[in-house]
Formats: structure tokens, C-alpha cells, sequence
């Protein structure tokens, strides 16, 4: 089947050449049955890429290491559904899933649309394929996932210990995803500036596009922050790390541009600046997936440095030039249809949003790319961490969550002081008394900016109950609902708007998890032995005891851990540090302890709640065995070299396995000192849960509103304006 | 390989093909120009229609309100106006 892959991407490549050909050439010549060609080219492209995927995952299913990548990314005692997450682990298949990711959205934007946005599309599909050719050529010569090897070996290397979570199964998928829908606008905005067809529909038919992209990128951030959480054994969810900051900064740029565009759409107002938000948010989206392929930054996600450097530089490069290009050139028919008619209305608030979201990614990318800046400058690659990001994002992100409430609460054009007054004095009354309460019952006072945070999270929270209620009684009174059902009504009706909302409400609970837990934990790094404890803010950790287990892909060696508050036990944890085998080695190199040396991973104890986390961490120093593994080595490197048939192979491997058991089983017999993280966390639960919150306002502000209900309003708008063309002699 | 090859051959020649057996074009400039103003004149319905709810949520006086409802619904009707102007032009007989 690796023959059959091949030349699927070879197939892949001449559709992706055939397609910008037929495209460009219907665009030009206006020889429309060209630009449907082209179009189609698309959908071809997910055919053979659909199959290509399928070929891939076959591989992994089956344990068929002939394929190199099977080979090193996999094993045959990986779990089935760990196999099947497999292929996106490696630089091979990474490249082959953006390609098919890209031409599925590909392919639905342009079904959707085959009727509409004629000029704009054969443009727009001649990028989409730019891109899938960009991607096919580096997964077809320089990483090829079909790449296979003359003789297979019998097993292979296995996943990634890192990678054996749950969200990691997700968590790629739900990033390449976001990155691929974020060229769909890109694409569609490079069209309208060729056409200088700049009105409102290349917006309101890749508007959605725009949306998913948010709602999936953010939903692998979140998720790449509880892997990070629960797997990597530092106890945090973000660390600034290049690969997170890769997917930040697109997802701010997206964010500020799906707000901006309402203002375009309903005003014909910032059209620079949107051409040029959504031209930098794919740019953005591309230098993400250089970041995590190229290896050029240090990162502890980053899967290898590489080869594709050169080439995805390039690609950003022409993308950079050609935007600024387009931009400049069409700024005549990007002028502003109105000007803002006051600083009190929403359009403000929108653009002053705008500006702290480009800010806060610019923060980022600055920080981010600071260690080649230096290099390039001093010689000498330094790297900014979390005080300096923290520096500056967080002043920015409480005046992000402070518009988050403004916005929905201040109408649009023009906005009274009265207005005002009247629509802000129960929020503001209740973020007051939250930060009262908080001072007078908490510590929070020793943390301005987090209770500044609280309070501003309170006052969100207030202004989206309030529009809930008024919206809800509004209607209620207009169509003689009750208010369950007029609130159902409502959302359904203005799936944009209370989506929206429902989003502002999620980062608002985000926040105070991310507030909480960072400024009130209580973090204990310590040595401990059986019996010994440790305090951790108000509670204790006891190390109970040492636990062992010896399984055939890894060995672990953990503890178990009973935390107690007021002397009451509360909790029982259980962590361990588990050791896999390293597979570098040779056959006679270290025969017992490579079962030892291979990529450690920590088992996390944790036990979240919906107040506080708490969350353990053990490292078994292996030192204490050392002289034992050596001795051990010696003695089976020389039987080793002493087998002559299969029956003393099969003996030695037998004693062998009896050795290595019996040495872990030292820990729990004799158990060390061990190094333990230990840490209480408030409220990192209601991390997830605003992420959960905001994915769901999200999907309701996604979900489009049923065609019927679409066609009596605008049938009802066309009547009443009928009759008022009628009546003013039209 | 070869009825995948062959399928998407069938897949990208279909326009081609029917391009053969003479199926008209549509009128792809007024068709655009058509097309941005039907953008705009729902994107104008949704205007008409949220300031009618900043009213009713109370976060417009009804003197905002109306005068805003009164600027819209006359962008609204300069909007139908020139799409009902496109429409004519794509409809009038050629030559």
C-alpha cells in the first residue's frame, strides 16, 4: 500500500497544479467552465487525500512497520486508540493531515459558494491549492509519510510516552484544523483584492469559516493546556512555550477580526484594517505550523528540528510581500464607507478591542521570536519568560475581559449617557460587591491584579444575565411568551448575538481559573521518604508508601500519598514516574538498564475539584540503583555474547525479565528518598469549564439559523420597506 | 490507482464537458454586483433588526431609536433600490 501512497501524493500534486492552472485561467479569460474545473480540482484533492489518510491510518491499525513512520511512531503494544492519533505525531503525517484537513474545509467552502462569489472564488481556490501544493511537495520530498524501508523490523519504537493522553488524540487535529480554516478567509480576501470585488460578501459567505477556525484553534489551546496540566509533570498549563504562543497569536488576530468585520458589515467602516487582520491571522497561522515543524525555537512540544525551515520560510515570505502588496494597492477601494458617529457606541468599543487583541499578539510574537532576534543581533539566542510575558499580557487581557462586558451593553452608532448609566449600574454594582466580599472574606488583597480580575469577571458575568434577562423579556412581552421560552427564542433567533455572549461569559470564568490558580497556588518542591510530610498552604502530604509495577513497555515506580487539612485525611494521591525502555541503544549495550534510561514520564496525582486542585508529582531518583545496574549490565552483556541457540536466548530473556523486576521491586522493599512537586490549586477546574462554555457559545454562534426563519425575515423586511418605497413614490 | 486516477479526471472534466454542450453563462459582473448588495441588504436587516432590540433592552432612548431606525431603513430602501436597478439591467434584453 506505501507504492499506492506514494502516488497518491504525486497524483495530490497534479491536481494541485491543474487546479491554480484552471482557476486562474477561467478567472482571467472568463471561461467560467475553467473556474468550476478549478473548483473541482478541490474536491479531487480530498478524494485523493481522504484515501491517502485511510492508506496511513491502515498502516499504523495494522503494525505494518515497513512504513518508516509506523516504524518509529508506533509499536505493536500501543493501544488501538493511541494508534490510530499515531500519525499525527510524526513530521510525516502531520503534513499529510494539514493537506486533508485543508482540502475538506477546502471543498465545503467552495460547495457552499458555487453559486456565489463567482469572481472572487477561482482566486480564492487558486490560494487554497497554493497552500495544498506547498504542503503536498514538502510531505511528497522531504517527509514522506509513504517512505518505506527495504527490511521491516519486528517492532517499533512506540508512541511518544508524552503523547499516550487522551487530549492528545484531539488536540493536533483540533490545532491544524484551526490553522486550515484560517486560510479559507485568507484565501477568499486575497480574491476580493485582485477582483476589487471589497464588498460585504466574500465576508458574509467566509464568515463561519472564520468562526470554526476561532472555535477549533481554541479548543486545541485549551486542550494542549490540560495535556500540559495533567501530563507534563510541572503542574502548570502554560508556560509561554513557542508552540503555545504559535497558536495564540492567529486566535487573537482571529478574534479581534470576527468582532471588526460586524462593524464592516453593518457600517462599510475599517475595511484596511480587516483586509489587513485577516491577511496577517493566515499569515500567522502559517508561521504556527513552521513553528512546530521547523524546530527553530527550543520547545519541549517541538517534534524534532527539520529541514522545511527554508521552504516555509519562503512561503511567509511571498505571503507577507503579496499581502502588503494587495493591500496597498487596492487602498482606494478600501476607504471607509462612514466614520464613527460616537466614541459612546459599540463601533469604539470594537475598534479599541481590536487594538489591545493585535497588541496583546504582537506581545506575543515579540516574545516569542525574541530568542532568534537576539541571536540575530548579539550573537546570543536569549529568551523571554513568563515575567515578561505576564508584564505585559495581563494589563492587556483585564481590559480585554472589561470590553467583553462594555461591548454587548452599549448599542451600536450612538450611545447616551443616560443610556449608559442605566444599562451599567447593576453590573457595575454587583463587580463592587464582589470585590468587596472578596477583600473582607478573603486574601485576595494581596493580589490587586487578581482581584481586579474577579471583579471585572463579575461584571461580565452580570452584563450577559442582564441582556439574557432584557432580551428575554423583551420578546416575551412582544410575543406574548413566557420567559423560558422567549429566552429559547431568543438565543435561536440571534445565534450570532447570544453565542457571542455566551463566549464572553466562558473567558470570563477562564480568566478567574487562570487568575486563581496562578496567583493563590501553594507549590512544595521537596525529598521525602515513606512516612514523612510536607505542607502544601493549608494541608499536609504524607508519602504512605512506595508502589512498583513492571509492565512489558514500561516499568513504574510511584507513591502513594494521603493529604490531610486540620489533621483530617481528605485525599489519597497516586503518582509515579514511569521509565520506558531506550531503544537507541544496541543489543549489547546496557541489556539491563536501558529498561531504565529510556524518555521518563510522570503520572500525575491529581484530585480537581471545584474549589482547589490538588496535585503530586513524584521523581524516583535511580541513583540508588546505579551500582546494582552496572553490576547487572556487566554479567548480561557477557551472557549475552555467550548464546548459541534459541532455547538459551529464551532462558536469557526469562532471567533477564526477573532481574529487571527484581530491581524496581528494591523501591518498594527499600524504598529512597524521593524528589516530590507538590501543589494546591484553586479553581483551575473552572479553567475547563469557561473553555467548555465558550466552545459552546462558540457552536451557537456557528450554528446557522434554519432557512425558513431566515426567509420570513427578510420577507418581512422586504414587505414593510415595499411599502415604504411605495409610499415615498419609488 | 487507476479508478482513482480516472474519477478524478471524470471529477475536474464535468464543467468542460458541459461547457461543450452549451449551457449559458450566467451574468457574471451583474451576478457579483447583485450579490454584494444582497450581502448588504441582510447584513442591513440584521442592523434594523438589533437596534430595534438595543431599544427594547433598553440601551437606546426611543428618540435614538427611531432616528437611528429612520437611517436605516433608508440605507435599507437605497439598497433595494440599486439591487432592483442591477436585477434590471441583468434582465433588459442584450443588443
Amino acid at each position: 500500500m506505501a507504492p499506492a501512497g506514494r502516488t497518491l501524493l504525486i497524483v495530490a500534486l497534479f491536481i494541485c497544479g491543474y487546479g491554480i492552472f484552471a482557476s486562474l485561467y477561467g478567472a482571467r479569460t472568463g471561461r467560467w467552465e475553467w473556474a468550476d474545473s478549478g473548483r473541482r480540482a478541490v474536491y479531487a484533492l480530498a478524494l485523493v487525500t481522504t484515501i491517502a489518510w485511510v492508506i496511513l491510518e491502515a498502516a499504523f491499525l495494522r503494525s505494518d512497520f515497513s512504513f518508516n513512520v509506523v516504524a518509529a511512531h508506533s509499536s505493536t503494544t500501543t493501544p488501538t486508540f493511541y494508534k490510530l492519533a499515531a500519525p499525527w505525531s510524526s513530521q510525516e503525517g502531520s503534513l499529510l493531515l494539514w493537506v486533508w484537513l485543508m482540502s475538506l474545509w477546502s471543498s465545503l467552502i467552495l460547495f457552499l459558494t458555487r453559486a456565489r462569489v463567482r469572481e472572487i472564488a477561482p482566486y480564492a481556490t487558486a490560494v487554497l491549492l497554493g497552500f495544498a501544493a506547498f504542503f503536498t511537495s514538502l510531505a511528497t520530498f522531504f517527509a514522506n509519510p509513504f517512505a518505506t524501508s527495504a527490511t521491516a523490523p519486528a517492532e517499533g519504537a512506540g508512541l511518544d510516552p508524552l503523547l499516550l493522553h487522551p487530549s492528545m488524540m484531539i488536540h493536533p487535529p483540533m490545532l491544524y484544523s484551526g490553522y486550515t480554516l484560517m486560510t479559507i478567509p485568507f484565501a477568499f480576501a486575497i480574491g476580493a483584492l485582485i477582483t476589487g470585488r471589497l464588498g460585504s460578501e466574500w465576508i458574509s459567505v467566509t464568515r463561519r469559516f472564520a468562526l470554526a477556525g476561532w472555535l477549533f484553534l481554541g479548543i486545541g489551546i485549551v486542550l494542549g493546556a490540560r495535556w500540559s496540566y495533567t501530563e507534563l509533570g510541572w503542574g502548570g498549563y502554560w508556560a509561554w512555550d513557542p508552540v503555545e504562543n504559535a497558536a495564540l497569536m492567529p486566535w487573537l488576530c482571529i478574534t479581534a477580526f470576527i468582532h471588526s468585520i460586524m462593524i464592516q458589515e453593518k457600517r462599510g467602516m475599517l475595511k484596511v484594517w480587516n483586509a489587513s487582520l485577516v491577511l496577517a491571522t493566515g499569515i500567522l497561522a502559517i508561521l504556527g505550523t513552521f513553528l512546530v515543524r521547523s524546530g527553530i525555537l527550543d520547545s519541549i512540544h517541538a517534534f524534532g528540528a527539520s529541514t522545511l525551515g527554508g521552504p516555509f520560510l519562503a512561503l511567509i515570505a511571498l505571503m507577507v510581500a503579496g499581502s502588503v502588496g494587495l493591500v496597498v494597492s487596492r487602498r482606494a477601494d478600501l476607504r471607509s464607507e462612514h466614520h464613527l458617529d460616537s466614541l459612546l457606541s459599540r463601533e469604539a468599543v470594537f475598534l479599541l478591542q481590536n487594538l489591545v487583541l493585535v497588541a496583546l499578539a504582537f506581545a506575543v510574537f515579540w516574545g516569542t521570536f525574541f530568542p532568534l532576534i537576539s541571536e540575530a543581533v548579539t550573537g546570543t539566542k536569549h529568551s523571554l519568560g513568563p515575567p515578561w510575558y505576564d508584564r505585559y499580557t495581563v494589563p492587556l487581557a483585564l481590559i480585554v475581559v472589561l470590553l467583553s462586558g462594555v461591548g454587548p451593553l452599549i448599542a451600536w452608532r450612538r450611545a447616551t449617557p443616560a443610556n449608559l448609566r442605566r444599562a451599567f449600574a447593576a453590573p457595575l454594582a454587583v463587580a463592587a460587591a464582589t470585590a468587596v466580599v472578596l477583600l473582607v472574606a478573603t486574601d485576595a488583597a494581596r493580589r490587586p491584579l487578581a482581584l481586579t480580575l474577579f471583579a471585572l469577571a463579575a461584571f461580565v458575568l452580570a452584563c450577559v444575565a442582564q441582556e439574557l434577562w432584557r432580551g428575554a423579556r423583551a420578546r416575551g412581552a412582544i410575543a406574548g411568551e413566557a420567559l423560558p421560552v422567549a429566552l429559547v427564542a431568543l438565543v435561536r433567533r440571534n445565534r450570532r448575538r447570544y453565542g457571542g455572549y455566551l463566549v464572553h461569559a466562558g473567558i470570563a470564568v477562564l480568566f478567574v481559573g487562570v487568575a486563581a490558580s496562578s496567583s493563590f497556588q501553594h507549590v512544595n518542591q521537596t525529598s521525602l521518604r515513606p512516612g514523612q510530610t510536607a505542607r502544601v498552604g493549608s494541608y499536609t502530604f504524607r508519602f504512605d508508601r512506595p508502589t512498583v509495577a513492571v509492565q512489558a513497555q514500561k516499568i513504574s515506580l510511584g507513591a502513594v500519598m494521603s493529604v490531610f487539612e486540620h489533621g483530617r485525611r481528605v485525599q489519597t494521591l497516586r503518582t509515579a514516574r514511569e521509565f520506558y525502555p531506550d531503544t537507541t541503544l544496541g543489543p549489547f549495550q546496557a541489556p539491563i538498564s536501558r529498561f531504565f534510561t529510556g524518555e521518563p514520564e510522570t503520572q500525575v496525582g491529581l484530585n480537581a475539584g471545584l474549589t482547589r486542585d490538588m496535585w503530586a508529582a513524584v521523581d524516583v531518583p535511580l541513583t540508588p540503583l546505579q551500582s546494582a545496574l552496572d553490576f547487572r549490565d556487566r554479567q548480561f552483556q557477557m551472557a549475552l555474547r555467550e548464546l548459541t541457540t534459541k532455547r538459551r536466548l529464551a532462558a536469557y530473556i526469562q532471567a533477564r525479565d526477573v532481574v529487571v523486576d527484581s530491581l524496581a521491586q528494591r523501591w518498594a522493599q527499600h524504598p529512597w528518598a524521593a524528589d516530590f512537586r507538590l501543589i494546591v490549586s484553586p479553581l483551575v477546574t473552572w479553567i475547563w469549564i469557561g473553555g467548555i462554555i465558550a466552545a459552546a457559545g462558540g457552536l451557537i454562534a456557528l450554528w446557522p439559523a434554519p432557512v425558513a426563519a431566515r426567509r420570513r425575515a427578510t420577507a418581512a423586511y422586504r414587505s414593510r420597506l415595499g411599502r415604504e418605497l411605495a409610499e415615498s413614490g419609488a | 490507482m487507476l479508478i482513482v486516477v480516472a474519477v478524478v479526471v471524470l471529477v475536474l472534466t464535468g464543467p468542460l464537458r458541459a461547457a461543450r454542450a452549451s449551457r449559458p453563462a450566467p451574468d457574471r459582473p451583474a451576478g457579483a454586483e447583485a450579490a454584494d448588495l444582497e450581502a448588504a441588504r441582510d447584513a442591513k436587516y440584521r442592523e434594523i433588526r438589533e437596534a430595534e432590540m438595543d431599544y427594547r433592552t433598553g440601551k437606546l432612548s426611543e428618540d435614538d431609536w427611531r432616528a437611528i431606525d429612520h437611517d436605516l431603513r433608508a440605507e435599507a430602501i437605497e439598497i433595494l433600490r440599486r439591487l432592483d436597478r442591477v436585477r434590471d439591467r441583468a434582465a433588459a434584453p442584450r443588443g
